[in-house]
């Protein structure tokens, strides 16, 4: 067999965070009954004219700057063309002749390398409604809610060989998105869209082979699973002795392979032409600044700032800043109880533990950063001890509950009565009487023994360090005693 | 110019109309005709002019980014000729 | 007062002298509408109820005092119908929309309101303002109050002859290629096409974007003046609608015309013209003369190419406005169909005349992959050259006079069968609306068939005041020698 190699483009459509739709003011919050965030602009009724969103040029451009890309001087707006049920103009205002950022990049790191992947343009455009395919009747249903939301669609260059860097690629991008709070790149919600185009050639060549497009991905895992059968599904094809056949196709996870969509009679013929209803965009110095100015606190800026300001290890930094949620956390916490180590361990031992028991992203986490900070505090003053606040921990973190009143509720204060500490340790050095003699023999390991079985006959409620005082005092007394 | 009965086809799939036999042969007279006419422009050397595409020098119009209320579903619906569910309707469509 | 002779500017003054009410004009109105609708077919819909209604309102208002600055308070006014008003049927003459029932007011509609107008109803026009005889529209033929054997021109030609014929004494029009001033002129009335972006253009339903612009109708100069007044200015919800623009006030039209440069293009003055129509219209130069202006000789070579890139420009951007009108989210919606190509094909195949699909078809043809550059982006280039010629010609004019048509009005069912003849119809028009520019259409005579004739002024960009005043003058003119 001859070696292959993998050659991918990716063509990622993320929906803005704007309150509002692109070219109207209806919400776009997701979800809602069907066809309540609409107006007459975004169901395309006749005589009604598009306004655009000046937050959606700013995101748009904010990527832009933030990938490195040429921002569009002068950038217009063009008419794709085409007929189907989710889009009610029968047109989608898009960007083809002009779009608003050309020629950037993302440096992504691999286990193997670190590598630039070049973005070819970035362009602005508009989302469609979504279809209800009713399984009982042979009807379609339409719900405009979704229906000019805005979106950028980022199109890589063919500059990725393997879904590592694929997946490097998308979480590198994701993290930008996030931390310029442009999107929450939710693909659950359809919010972060990748369609991915492959092609196989054979090592060596500078050609690129036929590709195809592959898309309805709806997470990273299933992105990976897609390439990797895609690609094996081309060089069969390869090694037939057949050509790829240039198409779209779409993913069905569950049967673990992709289907050729029926391709329309006519080919795909968008007709595009600009937009007469929306004047140019053009970019002065000055705007360009004032977006550039507001852009928040990127990750590389953050994880230094992590490693200055609050002296963690670059490990745990990279670690924090790597979702955006978690940094949030680690901030708003940090605030709230000011020991940034203390948060980071919690966050990178505990809360990382849980979240993979679980099988959570960071966007699903819902631990609040008081009741983490109120944790902490228990345990810097001494009110609950480390074995305890573990348990509390489980709890605050899977359960909408108030630490403080959870420790409460379940006495699980530490116990600072002495005269009840000191029976507890002389009841068990009584239950063992051995001890006392291996003591006097030097074997100080006992103590060990006999403070973890006060703890336990405490239900870990004591002081570790108290009762170990107490069982070396209680040991001496007996040993005086006994003399 | 020589319209073809393909190009027939093609430019009436694009415009989504059916077109029964003697409308295809009026829109091949149509089209020569029309076309044909048209084609004087090219005789503009334009090597050097910019396409003008918004004769109002306007740019950067936008609004900012203020959530107003949408209107009720009610007027949003009530020309639509067959709803279900509070949806518009089509039959089945296949994905593209 | 006759109310079908009277201008509206007269019977404001008599609403507001208290010589007359509001609700007996409108009576008066409707009673002619009645007598005369049989006979030439203005309307497609009439809103008596509330246009009584209505005027009982209005009329209260001007008695507490309210409207004091609006120049047309009570006045009732025609709207062509393809401009958008919420509650009465929007149907641009098309089958297509024959019940669509619009959820909102167009701007104009909504500053017309405002200003204290009566809406009457809805006017005739060639369907989605596709032609120039009213003879495509799906509700029949409008006839030439002039001679009814006659058609009243279009695409506003149910306006313009219900201005003429007494059913109304104002109206709104739209001008996409000579829509406004071609039925003026036909039917002996005057037409104001407005520099592009002067009037929003917020609620009409689009034919070409890029050309569209409303205008008024009106028997006198000073009529139309006074809508343009309460139509134009900047609006939000247009964003190719011009700011700080100023529409001339009824003094400033009055002044005169002593020492203006009036162009004369010798090109729209050769073969093609008709002979009665030049005669009257070098009539016009003569009295223009006497008013002081000074006629000069200028060149527009260009505006042979109008036609054709009028032609290339309007089709694109109908094939893809009207590309919305698919029988799902409104208006005509075919019985018969299997599935949803069917759906689309037989519902736009039986909801659009022949007109509109032709030029659907042209449309869809110039914007076909691999034709851009030859036809819509050349066009879009001949749109410059011609503007360019414009320009420099302003340099030495004031404005520009011209014939509106070569011929006086044709008889009905003698142009539809020859598109071509018909398209080149529109040469001495269609420039304006390429250009931007503002034109108006005056009357100048009749013919031996008792038609109309009329001459074009054309102003600079937002040179509205120049050619109104240029128009009021003649018309002053005129009617001291016919005293």
């Amino acid at each position: 067999m001859k070696s292959y190699e993998t050659v991918i483009g990716l063509e990622v459509h993320v929906e803005l965070a704007t309150k509002t739709k692109i070219f109207c003011s209806c919400t776009t919050q997701f979800g809602g009954e069907p066809n309540t965030h609409c107006c007459p602009i975004c169901i395309g009724m006749p005589g009604t004219l598009p306004v655009l969103n000046k937050k959606a040029v700013e995101f748009a451009v904010a990527v832009g700057l933030a990938t490195d890309c040429t921002i569009t001087k002068r950038c217009k707006f063009d008419r794709k063309n085409y007929f189907y049920p989710d889009l009610p103009k029968a047109y989608q205002i898009s960007q083809l002749y002009l779009p608003i950022c050309r020629n950037g990049k993302i440096e992504i790191e691999t286990d193997s390398k670190n590598k630039k992947i070049g973005i070819h343009e970035i362009h602005l455009e508009e989302d469609a409604g979504k279809l209800i395919h009713d399984s009982s009747s042979e009807i379609t249903l339409i719900d405009y809610n979704r229906c000019g939301v805005p979106l950028i669609e980022i199109v890589s260059e063919p500059d990725m060989r393997s879904a590592e860097e694929v997946i490097a690629y998308l979480e590198k991008l994701k993290l930008i998105l996030q931390y310029l709070g442009v999107s929450d790149c939710k693909m659950q919600e359809g919010s972060l869209r990748a369609d991915i185009n492959l092609s196989i050639r054979e090592i060596g060549s500078d050609i690129l082979g036929t590709r195809t497009e592959m898309k309805n991905m709806n997470s990273f895992k299933a992105i990976v699973r897609a390439i990797e059968a895609e690609k094996r599904r081309q060089i069969e094809w390869i090694e037939l002795g057949k050509g790829v056949i240039q198409e779209t196709r779409r993913w069905d996870d569950n049967k673990n392979t992709s289907f050729a969509m029926r391709s329309k009679e006519d080919t795909k013929d968008y007709r595009y032409f600009p937009e007469p209803d929306l004047p140019p965009l053009e970019f002065s110095r000055e705007w360009l600044e004032q977006i550039k100015e507001r852009q928040p606190e990127l990750r590389d800026q953050k994880m230094q700032r992590y490693q200055t300001e609050y002296g963690l290890p670059e490990y745990d930094a990279a670690i924090l800043t790597g979702s955006k949620p978690l940094a949030e956390l680690f901030e708003k916490t940090t605030i709230l109880c000011k020991k940034p180590k203390e948060v980071s361990n919690w966050l990178m031992v505990e809360t990382l533990r849980m979240m993979k028991e679980r099988e959570l992203e960071p966007d699903q986490l819902s631990l609040q950063p008081e009741k983490l900070a109120d944790l902490i505090q228990m345990v810097e003053q001494g009110t609950i001890n480390r074995t305890i606040s573990k348990e509390v921990f489980e709890h605050i973190f899977l359960e909408d509950i108030d630490p403080k009143e959870y420790v409460k509720k379940n006495r699980l204060e530490i116990i600072r009565d002495d005269t009840l500490l000191k029976k507890a340790v002389e009841k068990v050095v009584e239950e063992n009487p051995q001890s006392i003699k291996d003591y006097q023999n030097g074997k100080e390991k006992i103590v060990g023994y006999l403070v973890g079985q006060t703890m336990k006959a405490m239900k870990g409620k004591a002081d570790p360090t108290i009762v170990n005082k107490m069982v070396k005092e209680v040991l001496g007394d007996t040993i005086i005693e006994s003399i | 110019m020589e319209i073809t009965p393909e190009t027939i086809e093609y430019v009436s799939a694009l415009a989504n109309l059916k077109l029964n036999k003697e409308e295809k042969i009026q829109t091949k007279k149509d089209l020569e005709q029309i076309l044909g006419y048209i084609e004087v422009i090219q005789e503009l050397d334009t090597k050097s002019v910019e396409p003008l595409t918004h004769i109002v020098q306007r740019k950067n119009v936008v609004r900012e980014d203020e959530v107003k209320e949408s209107i009720d579903r009610e007027q949003i619906l009530k020309n639509a000729p067959l709803i279900k569910d509070n949806c518009f309707t089509v039959p089945k469509a296949v994905d593209v | 007062m006759d109310i079908t002779k009277v201008s509206a500017l007269q019977l404001s003054k008599a609403i507001r002298s208290k010589e007359l009410t509001v609700t007996e004009v409108v009576l008066a109105q409707l009673n002619e509408i009645r007598k005369r609708e049989p006979l030439y077919h203005c309307y497609i819909s009439i809103s008596e109820e509330q246009a009584i209604k209505r005027a009982d309102e209005v009329q209260k208002k001007i008695e507490q005092g309210e409207y004091a600055n609006s120049l047309l308070a009570g006045v009732p006014i025609a709207i062509k119908d393809n401009i958008c008003t919420k509650g009465i049927k929007t149907t641009c003459a098309s089958r297509m929309l024959s019940e669509f029932c619009p959820s909102y007011d167009a701007e104009v509609i909504t500053r017309l309101e405002a200003a204290g107008c009566i809406i009457l109803g809805k006017t005739n026009l060639d369907e989605f303002a596709m032609g120039g005889t009213t003879e495509t529209s799906y509700f029949g033929v409008t006839k030439n109050p002039n001679n009814i054997n006659y058609v009243p021109g279009g695409s506003s030609g149910g306006s313009a002859a219900a201005v003429a014929g007494g059913e109304a004494i104002i109206a709104l029009g739209s001008d996409t290629g000579g829509s406004i001033r071609q039925p003026s002129s036909f039917c002996g009335v005057v037409g104001l096409k407005p520099t592009y972006g002067m009037v929003s253009r917020y609620g009409l339903i689009a034919y070409a974007s890029s050309l569209d612009q409303i205008g008024p109708i009106g028997r006198t100069v000073e009529d139309c003046a006074a809508i343009l007044q309460i139509i134009a200015g900047e609006d939000k919800k247009d964003s190719t609608c011009a700011i700080n623009t100023v529409s001339p006030s009824l003094k400033a039209i009055r002044q005169s015309i002593q020492g203006k440069r009036v162009g004369f293009p010798a090109e729209y003055f050769e073969e093609g013209l008709s002979k009665e129509v030049r005669i009257e219209i070098l009539k016009v130069v003569q009295v223009l003369k006497e008013c002081g202006a000074n006629i000069e000789e200028i060149k527009l070579n260009t505006s042979i190419y109008g036609v054709p890139a009028y032609y290339i420009l309007a089709c694109a951007e109908a094939s893809s406005n009207l590309s919305r009108y698919d029988g799902v989210k409104y208006g005509f919606r075919a019985s018969k169909y299997e599935d949803l190509s069917e759906l689309y094909k037989e519902t736009r195949s039986i909801g659009f005349g022949t007109e509109v699909k032709r030029r659907l078809l042209i449309g869809s043809f110039v914007l076909s992959s691999g034709y851009y550059d030859a036809y819509y982006n050349k066009a879009l280039k001949v749109k410059n050259i011609l503007r360019e010629e414009f320009r420099r010609a302003f340099e030495k004019v004031d404005l520009i006079l011209t014939p509106v048509t070569a011929t006086t009005a044709p008889k009905i069912g003698e142009s539809l069968s020859e598109p071509l003849k018909m398209y080149l119809g529109d040469s001495y028009t269609v420039p304006v609306n390429l250009a931007g520019l503002p034109a108006i259409s005056v009357p100048c005579g009749k013919d031996k068939n008792n038609l109309p004739i009329g001459f074009q002024l054309i102003g600079k960009p937002f040179g509205e005041q120049e050619i109104l005043q240029t128009a009021y003058q003649y018309e002053c003119t005129v009617q001291k020698g016919e005293k």
